[in-house]
């Protein structure tokens, strides 16, 4: 059986979609498929050393909040300082609560899988982002560089 | 339950760790053990036979018992 693969392109770089592209990857890893991942614009967040993602209920109507938050509490009240952060510490006590792993576990377990991290080159030097603060074993490239490993691939996804 | 040779118990964990610490698991297994893997997570059900069908670790037996899911899967 020839090795199947999977292109994923990370685009987000808050701390709920960080998600999607590290739980999909590693369970793909362990299921057999080589593995890369694209990460671009803000999902460059994800490669840093010390994550420091957030959460944020803003412009997220489908969010569910403590309390039924999102039903009663004013949108506008959610965009007061603070609130970033405590949502942020809520979501991640409800994660670890729920036996969820922490996104660091999820990188780490794609590390280990072989899964190759690939960061936009563009983008890294749009925002200026200092590569000392990516954790090792990044590589570097451009949209051909993600079309090689994406036009052979079984599974593409874009998130 | 039939015999099995290693123990996993991912009691507590959810997606995807469960079928991450068994593949784990049984990559520091001989060809023909057997890995016992106990979970809480309800679609670790599906999710042990997704892995089997993939990996052709062969599942011998899915079942739940005291509101814990139990697997049994041989290393192929």
């Amino acid at each position: 059986m020839e090795e199947k693969k999977l292109a994923i392109i990370a685009t987000k770089g808050s701390l709920d979609w960080a998600y999607p592209p590290f739980i999909l990857a590693s369970t793909a890893a362990a299921l057999g498929y080589e593995t890369q991942i694209f990460l671009t614009f803000y999902g460059l967040q994800l490669l840093r050393k010390k994550l420091a993602l957030k959460v944020t209920p803003l412009g997220n109507p489908g969010m569910p909040m403590p309390m039924g938050m999102d039903k009663w509490f004013p949108v506008l009240l959610t965009a007061l300082p603070g609130m970033e952060a405590m949502m942020t510490s809520m979501m991640k006590k409800k994660m670890a609560s729920k036996g969820v792993a922490s996104v660091e576990e999820l990188r780490e377990l794609c590390l280990e899988a072989d899964v190759k991290l690939i960061a936009c080159q563009m983008t890294v030097d749009l925002f200026e982002m200092d590569t000392a603060e990516f954790i090792d074993g990044v590589e570097y490239g451009g949209a051909a560089t993600f079309f090689e490993f994406a036009g052979e691939s079984d599974i593409c996804l874009y998130i | 339950m039939a015999n099995f040779d290693d123990e996993l118990d991912a009691s507590g964990l959810n997606c995807p760790l469960p079928i991450l610490r068994a593949k784990k698991a049984l990559a520091g297994m001989d060809a023909g053990k057997v890995l016992h893997i106990i979970a809480t997570d309800p679609g670790s059900v599906k999710d042990f036979e997704a892995f089997s069908k993939q990996t052709g670790n062969e599942l011998m037996e899915s079942k739940e018992e005291g509101g814990k899911f139990h697997f049994l899967i041989k290393k192929s």
